[in-house]
């Protein structure tokens, strides 16, 4: 059942990204193009997600603890530092060459082009670089 | 700008925001793509289990989808091979250095009101903006 939850999550999270368009990597780079051919789309994709999520984090939040975990598990960082700049920067530049981010890349994969196993692999790859590099990396 | 464009985005992005919330409201997790899949690479482990179950979900819905609405799929991936291994490298590097990607911290981040999410989206947007902007020039 705990299982079945966390997969219908996935499905519905899928259904959110595909039904919006942001699958498609030509809308993604339209919405960052605002100074050409400007595609507005993601502004209600961002607006509907998190302006849903405003209100009802707050009720779920409310809570004493989640329905099957004995409490809530959020980040506890504070400290805006160079790793949050620098590691979101690396990947806008990404985002910006692919037009695809993490949860996309993983709902196209079912259409089996090698652009996006392409991309998914790397993506992977990179994580793993990242894992190795971070004991080198300063605080 | 047809109401096309409009309603589309906004349903699938309530949908995103719904799927965030019940995540939250059984799991008590943020949703994260980046987290959920960089911890089932890193450590497959039985406390993982709810992630190994969800990355599926994310591969069947947009199958789903496209059963009913293949046109959501007919479009041509505009970067080549090559290209889309270098963005699948810097986004696979960037949100672990930066702790998230669009959905842990655009989705889940910013209405939580955490100042972390918001200079990491707006470096990501910020950046992504340039980037599309030099390649096009």
């Amino acid at each position: 059942m705990k299982l079945l939850i966390s997969y219908l999550v996935g499905v519905i999270f899928s259904i959110g990204l595909t039904v919006s368009g942001m699958v498609d990597p030509n809308r993604v780079i339209g919405f960052l193009d605002i100074f050409r051919d400007w595609d507005p789309a993601l502004v209600f994709v961002m607006g509907g997600a998190a302006g849903l999520n405003l209100i009802l984090f707050r009720f779920v939040l409310k809570r004493k603890n989640p329905i099957f975990a004995p409490s809530f598990s959020l980040p506890t960082s504070t400290t805006v530092d160079w790793r949050l700049i620098v590691g979101s920067a690396l990947f806008g530049i990404g985002w910006g060459i692919g037009g695809i981010c993490p949860g996309p890349g993983i709902a196209n994969l079912f259409t089996l082009k090698a652009e996006v196993f392409a991309f998914i692999i790397a993506m992977l790859g990179g994580m793993l670089v990242f894992k190795w590099v971070n004991q080198f990396l300063p605080k | 700008m047809n109401y096309v464009d409009v309603i589309y985005p906004l349903i699938g992005g309530l949908l995103i925001g719904l799927a965030a919330t019940l995540l939250l409201l059984f799991k008590g997790r943020i949703f994260g793509v980046t987290g959920i899949v960089s911890q089932l690479l890193e450590k497959p482990t039985r406390e993982n289990d709810w992630r190994v179950a969800l990355v599926p979900g994310i591969l069947t819905g947009s199958f789903g989808v496209f059963l009913f609405r293949p046109d959501f799929f007919q479009y041509q991936i505009p970067s080549s091979l090559f290209e889309m291994v270098i963005a699948g490298g810097l986004v696979g590097f960037g949100t672990r250095l930066g702790s998230g990607c669009t959905s842990g911290h655009g989705v889940c981040g910013l209405p939580r009101l955490s100042l972390r999410s918001l200079v990491a989206t707006l470096s990501f947007m910020i950046v992504g903006i340039i980037t599309v902007y030099l390649r096009g020039a």
